[in-house]
């Protein structure tokens, strides 16, 4: 069963044709790496599956709900109000973490359990706490995140997005903004997510961890996807000269 | 020295002083409140309220202060009577006349203020699932508010300042009180001086509490809030 299904989607910025007629299925379960040049229409892509940006043309299911706009221009509007709801079966890790800077660890955990799932104060303290844990986080949970490392910052904006129990977890370049040696404290925390089965979508440019944990790389380049397959495929012997060439630079 | 010292012991200065503190209190709380719609009109999508509170701020900003009070005292009763009631003394035309003007200035401060907030941030909170007006209060709102302190105490210590201008439609502030003293005994140096200590105490009371405010929008957690003063 397919927990996405991109279809020929469109995006522009102004004059920018950034997503030009993206197809991409996801199902319940799989971890998909996306690699691309910077660019290429990556995030905007994840951007766009998170529900934070109105679609040009083409359309995206998310968990059975429908985003369209045809080439007819006939529009489905979408109110912001109606995307929040949608938006919480979806969790999104950011390239700069974005955590509340006002709250410490545990607060920017809990404040989505009351404020978007009403659960009383407590309640929400004892999953937070249960969800900094999980990312090995117990010892920091009244740090606020200007007393947070780089990778600690972006653990607690994991457990943030984990705590709404999402089915989909998007990552959008969740390592490109650590020091090299704080890369590995996250990538062990997405991986253990990826054992425990999330369905997840990975923008990276962590080649070597792309192959490790994804069942299918997506190869990206100006707006479009240039190649799919496994990783095998994909590293030892890729098709597109564009792929190829991507590789080469980042190998 | 004794009429000085009598001026700043006086029940009257303690009574100008209060009523500037007041006025000037109750100018900014209605102030920041208009002014924030102002800015939420300022930056919506919607182009009729954007304009109206464009408007708005460039003709507030346009008209001094001294004219403005002149126009609340003496000409908005003449054109309404609801204004000629007992109900309406200097103080509530001071009061309306500042709020309005500072109102404009506010606006341009929140504005300042709520573009200053990473875009990140209302990103990620609506990533969680957050309505809009969730985003605001929980996410952009206390971080606009901490950029917003220090030019709002700014502001504020400016109205303790122009509540002196409303002296031209009498009313009892702390010059006033000052001006008075100088009418009856021709001293000037010690009752402009009296009037100067209080302003001076005035807004010395005023940085301190905002510094402790500051302090509260500080964001560290209390261990390394104690590690900080034990530096010091």
């Amino acid at each position: 069963m397919n927990l996405v299904e991109v279809h020929k989607l469109h995006k522009h910025y102004g004059s920018n044709h950034i997503l030009k007629g993206v197809n991409l299925d996801v199902k319940m379960g799989d971890v998909k790496a996306i690699l691309g040049p910077s660019g290429s229409g990556k995030s905007t892509l994840l951007r766009l599956i998170a529900l934070l940006e109105p679609i040009d043309q083409g359309s995206i299911r998310v968990d059975g709900i429908v985003l369209a706009r045809n080439e007819d221009g006939h529009r489905k509007r979408h109110h912001e109000k109606d995307l929040a709801i949608l938006r919480r079966g979806i969790g999104m890790v950011f390239q700069k973490f974005n955590l509340f800077p006002h709250l410490n660890a545990i607060d920017n955990v809990a404040l989505a359990l009351t404020t978007v799932k009403k659960i009383d104060h407590r309640n929400a303290l004892d999953r937070s706490a249960e969800m900094l844990k999980r990312v090995g986080l117990s010892d920091r949970m009244s740090f606020f995140p200007s007393e947070l490392s780089g990778g600690q910052q972006q653990r607690v904006a994991i457990a943030r997005a984990l705590v709404l129990e999402p089915k989909l977890m998007l990552f959008d370049e969740p390592t490109s903004a650590l020091d090299p040696e704080l890369v590995r404290e996250v990538l062990n925390v997405i991986e253990q997510l990826a054992a425990d089965g999330m369905t997840m979508l990975i923008v990276t440019h962590e080649v070597g961890f792309a192959r490790k944990i994804a069942n299918e790389v997506v190869m990206f380049d100006e707006g479009e996807i240039v190649e799919t397959g496994t990783p095998e495929e994909i590293f030892t012997n890729a098709q597109h000269p564009r792929t190829r060439k991507f590789l080469e630079h980042v190998l | 020295m004794d009429i000085f010292l009598n001026a700043i012991f006086s029940v009257a200065y303690l009574k100008g002083a209060g009523i500037s503190v007041a006025l000037a209190t109750l100018c900014q709380v209605l102030a920041v409140i208009l002014g924030f719609f102002l800015t939420l009109m300022r930056v919506s999508k919607n182009k009729i309220l954007s304009a109206i509170s464009g408007i708005y701020i460039w003709f507030f900003r346009a008209i001094p202060a001294l004219l403005l009070l002149m126009i609340f005292w003496f000409s908005i009763p003449e054109i309404f009577p609801l204004f000629r009631q007992h109900w309406y003394s200097p103080f509530i035309a001071a009061m309306l006349g500042f709020a309005v003007l500072e109102a404009a200035y506010m606006a341009e401060i929140l504005r300042a203020a709520l573009i200053s907030v990473d875009e990140g941030q209302p990103l990620a909170a609506r990533a969680l699932g957050m309505t809009p007006s969730q985003v605001m209060r929980k996410v952009t709102l206390p971080q606009l508010i901490r950029i917003a302190i220090p030019p709002t105490a700014n502001e504020y210590i400016g109205m303790i300042k122009y509540t002196s201008l409303a002296t031209v439609i009498s009313l009892q502030e702390l010059l006033t009180t000052a001006g008075n003293g100088v009418n009856k005994t021709f001293r000037y140096s010690e009752y402009y001086a009296a009037a100067g200590v209080y302003y001076l105490l005035m807004v010395s009371i005023l940085m301190f509490v905002q510094s402790r405010i500051e302090r509260k929008f500080a964001w560290i957690s209390i261990t390394s809030k104690e590690s900080q003063k034990a530096k010091r």
